[in-house]
C-alpha cells in the first residue's frame, strides 16, 4: 500500500546550522512529486529527513512533524530502522554492494536482515524486482556476476531493483539520473512512470525537463539568501508550476532567470 | 508539459572561423612541431658500457675496490647521459634522464642490503637444512645433529595465540573508532593510546607480561601464553591501525545504501563493511604477524628457552625460533660450529615462514577482494 506523507513546520539542522526552515507540504500517495531548486537549497536534506537517513550524519537533527499513514516519523518510540524498511531510497551515485553478485544485490534487503527465503521465493523476488526495474532482460543470464560489473545506468537500475525488492511504501530518489547518459535516464524515467501505480515517489532533480516529464506535483525550494536556510517557495501541480506559477521567483528559476 | 527539442547544429564552414584565413602569418605562427630529435634506443646502454669501462680503467690504474668502481661508474653515467641528452634532445628530456638514473640508483642501493642479507642467510643456512633438522628437537643433543622442530612449533603456537588474542581486540577497537566513536573524546583518547602503544619497546612488553603472570603464578613463571600476551601487546596497535584505515576506505555510500534498506547498523557493519574491507584486513593482520614473529626480547623473559618440544602453551618453557637463534649463537656449545650452523638454518626457516605468510596474505587478499566483474 502506498502512503501519503504530511510534513508540517519541518526544520532541519546540521549541528547548530539550520539548513532547511519551516517546510510544510503534503505528498500525495501513488504519484510522483518532484523537488527542484538550486544547489544547496536543502532538497536532498529534506528528502533524507523523510526516511530518517538525515540523522546518520553526526550532529544532524530535525524538529517538526512528518506523518505517514497517521504515524509520526520523529516520535521518540519510532525505530528509524523500521522507518527505512517502509521508505526506500535510491541515491545519486549508483552504489551496488561490491562484494555481492547481481542476484545477491537485489536480495540484499532481505538477506542482510537475515530473512529466511525459500530458493524459489527468492528467485521470484529477484525476477519481479529486476523486471520492475527494467533490467531483467539485460542481466538474466549473468545473475551470479558481480553487480559492480554493470554499466552506470544498469547499476542505477539495479539499485532501484534492490530498493523495490523490499516492497517499501514510499520510494525516495535523490537525483537518480544525474550520473547517467540520456538513454539510461530515459529508461529510468519510464521506470518511474511504471512504478507510480504502486509507490509514492519523491524525486529530487536538477533537470527541469525531467521534473516536467515524470512528476504530478512539483515543489520548488530556494535559499532566502547566502548563508540563510533553504525553504519551500511553492508547491503546485507540475503543469501549473511550469506554465503559470504563483510565485515570481519560481518562474524566474524555471525560465532560467535565476534570482 | 514542456517539450525538449534538440538544439539545431549547423556546422560552420572553415572560412567562417576568425583567424583561419589560409596563407596568412597566423597560420605559420600556429605551427608547433610535435617531434624533436631523440637519442637512439641503445644510447643508455652505450653510455653505461662507456662509463663502466672508464671507471674500470681508473679503478685498475689506481687500485680501487669493486665498490668504488661501481660508485664512480654510476656517477659517470648520471653525468654523461643527461649531458648527451641535453645536447641532442632538450633540457626537459635531459632532466627526465637524470631523474630516471637517480631513481634507479636509489632502488639499487635499497636492494643491496636486502639481497646481501638473503644471500648470506640462504648460503649459510641451506647446508643445515635436512629432514632431521626440521623434525627433531634439541633434546639430549650435544655437538652435531639435533633440530629445530621444537622452536618451529613454539614460534607457530605462540604467534597463533598472539593473533587469536589481538585480532578480535584490534578489529573491534577499529570498528568502534570508525563506526561508533567517530570524533568523540573517547575515540580520540583511544587513538592516542594506540599510537603510544605502537612505540612500546618489545622488552617492556615482555616485562609487562612477566609481571602480570607473576601475579597469578608466582616468581619465575615461564609459559608460552605469557609470550603470546607480550606479542599481542605489540600486535594490537598494528592491527587497530591497519583495520581502521581499511574501514575508512569503505565508501560511505555503501553504508547509506544498507541503512536505506532498513538494515540495522550492526548488520551493516558485519555484512557490508567487514566483507568489503576483508582483503585489506587480512593483509594488515599478516603484516602484524610478520612484525611480531621475529621478536626475541619479550620471549626470552617470559617464554624462556628449552631444548625439548612443548605443545602446551599453558605450562613450562617454550622455545621460539628467534630465541633459539640467539642461544645457538651466544652459547653454541663445544665445538661451536654445529651451534652456529643451526642458528643460520633456523634464521633461514624463520625467513621462509615470514615469506610464506606474506604470500598467503596476497592469495587471500585476491580471493576476498571485491570483484569488478570485468
Amino acid at each position: 500500500m502506498a502512503k501519503s506523507i504530511d510534513v508540517s513546520d519541518l526544520n532541519i539542522y546540521y549541528g547548530d546550522f539550520l539548513a532547511v526552515e519551516g517546510v510544510s507540504m503534503t505528498i500525495p500517495a501513488r504519484s510522483v512529486t518532484a523537488l527542484i531548486g538550486p544547489s544547496g537549497c536543502g532538497k536532498s536534506t529534506f528528502l533524507r529527513s523523510l526516511n530518517r537517513m538525515h540523522e546518520v550524519i553526526p550532529g544532524a537533527r530535525v524538529d517538526g512533524k512528518v506523518v505517514i499513514d497517521g504515524q509520526e516519523l520523529y516520535a521518540p518510540e519510532v525505530d528509524p530502522v523500521e522507518v527505512r524498511r517502509q521508505i526506500g531510497m535510491v541515491f545519486q551515485r549508483p552504489n551496488p554492494f561490491p562484494t555481492m553478485s547481481i542476484y545477491e544485490n537485489v536480495l540484499a534487503g532481505s538477506r542482510l536482515n537475515a530473512k529466511k527465503l525459500k530458493k524459489h521465493a527468492a528467485d521470484e523476488i529477484v525476477e519481479k524486482s529486476l523486471r520492475g526495474a527494467n533490467l531483467w532482460e539485460e542481466v538474466k543470464d549473468r545473475l551470479d556476476k558481480p553487480g559492480a560489473g554493470l554499466s552506470g545506468g544498469q547499476q542505477q537500475r539495479l539499485c532501484i531493483a534492490r530498493a523495490i525488492a523490499v516492497e517499501p511504501q514510499v520510494l525516495l530518489m535523490d537525483e537518480p539520473c544525474s550520473a547517467l547518459d540520456p538513454i539510461s535516464t530515459s529508461a529510468i524515467e519510464d521506470l518511474i512512470h511504471d512504478l507510480k501505480s504502486d509507490y509514492t515517489i519523491v524525486i529530487v532533480t536538477h533537470n527541469m525537463q525531467q521534473a516536467a516529464r515524470v512528476s504530478e506535483d512539483t515543489a520548488f525550494f530556494n535559499l532566502a539568501g547566502a548563508g540563510k536556510p533553504g525553504r519551500l517557495v511553492e508547491m503546485n501541480a507540475t503543469r501549473k508550476i511550469f506554465s503559470n506559477p504563483d510565485e515570481p521567483s519560481t518562474e524566474a528559476y524555471i525560465s532560467g532567470r535565476f534570482g | 508539459m514542456t517539450e525538449v527539442r534538440p538544439p539545431k547544429i549547423t556546422p560552420r564552414a572553415p572560412e567562417d572561423r576568425p583567424g583561419r584565413a589560409a596563407g596568412t602569418d597566423e597560420d605559420l605562427r600556429r605551427h608547433i612541431p610535435l617531434t624533436h630529435a631523440r637519442l637512439p634506443r641503445w644510447a643508455p646502454a652505450l653510455v653505461a658500457v662507456l662509463a663502466g669501462a672508464a671507471s674500470g680503467l681508473l679503478a685498475l690504474s689506481l687500485g680501487w675496490g669493486l665498490v668504488a668502481w661501481a660508485v664512480v661508474g654510476i656517477v659517470l653515467f648520471a653525468v654523461a647521459l643527461p649531458a648527451w641528452s641535453r645536447v641532442v634532445e632538450n633540457s626537459r628530456a635531459a632532466k627526465d634522464r637524470l631523474v630516471t638514473v637517480l631513481v634507479w640508483a636509489a632502488f639499487g642501493l635499497a636492494l643491496v642490503p636486502l639481497v646481501s642479507l638473503v644471500w648470506q642467510v640462504v648460503s649459510q643456512g641451506l647446508p643445515a637444512i635436512n629432514a632431521e633438522f626440521l623434525t627433531y628437537s634439541m633434546r639430549n643433543v650435544v655437538g652435531e645433529g639435533g633440530g629445530i622442530y621444537h622452536a618451529i612449533m613454539g614460534t607457530l603456537l605462540i604467534t597463533l595465540m598472539a593473533a587469536v588474542i589481538s585480532v578480535p581486540v584490534g578489529l573491534l577497537t577499529a570498528i568502534y573508532l570508525v563506526e561508533y566513536g567517530q570524533r568523540s573524546t573517547m575515540a580520540r583518547t583511544i587513538t592516542f593510546l594506540v599510537d603510544v602503544m605502537t612505540g612500546i619497546p618489545s622488552i617492556v612488553a615482555g616485562l609487562f607480561a612477566y609481571a602480570l603472570f607473576v601475579l597469578f603464578f608466582g616468581e619465575g613463571v615461564r609459559m608460552g601464553l605469557g609470550g603470546a600476551v607480550a606479542l599481542s601487546l605489540l600486535m594490537i596497535p598494528v592491527v587497530v591501525r591497519s583495520c581502521e584505515e581499511m574501514f575508512k576506505l569503505v565508501p560511505h555510500e555503501l553504508r547509506e545504501a544498507a541503512y536505506a534498506l532498513g538494515v540495522p547498523k550492526w548488520r551493516t557493519i558485519v555484512k557490508i563493511v567487514l566483507p568489503t574491507a576483508m582483503a585489506g584486513i587480512i593483509t594488515g593482520v599478516t603484516l602484524a604477524v610478520a612484525r611480531v614473529i621475529g621478536e626475541t626480547a619479550p620471549l626470552l623473559i617470559i617464554a624462556g628457552f628449552t631444548d625439548s618440544l612443548n605443545f602446551n602453551l599453558f605450562a613450562e618453557r617454550m622455545t621460539t625460533l628467534p630465541v633459539f637463534i640467539y642461544y645457538s649463537y651466544t652459547q653454541p656449545g663445544v665445538p661451536p660450529e654445529y651451534g652456529i650452523e643451526r642458528a643460520w638454518g633456523a634464521a633461514l626457516v624463520l625467513i621462509v615462514i615470514v615469506m610464506a605468510l606474506n604470500l598467503l596474505a596476497r592469495v587471500l587478499g585476491k580471493v576476498f577482494a571485491p570483484k569488478s566483474g570485468r
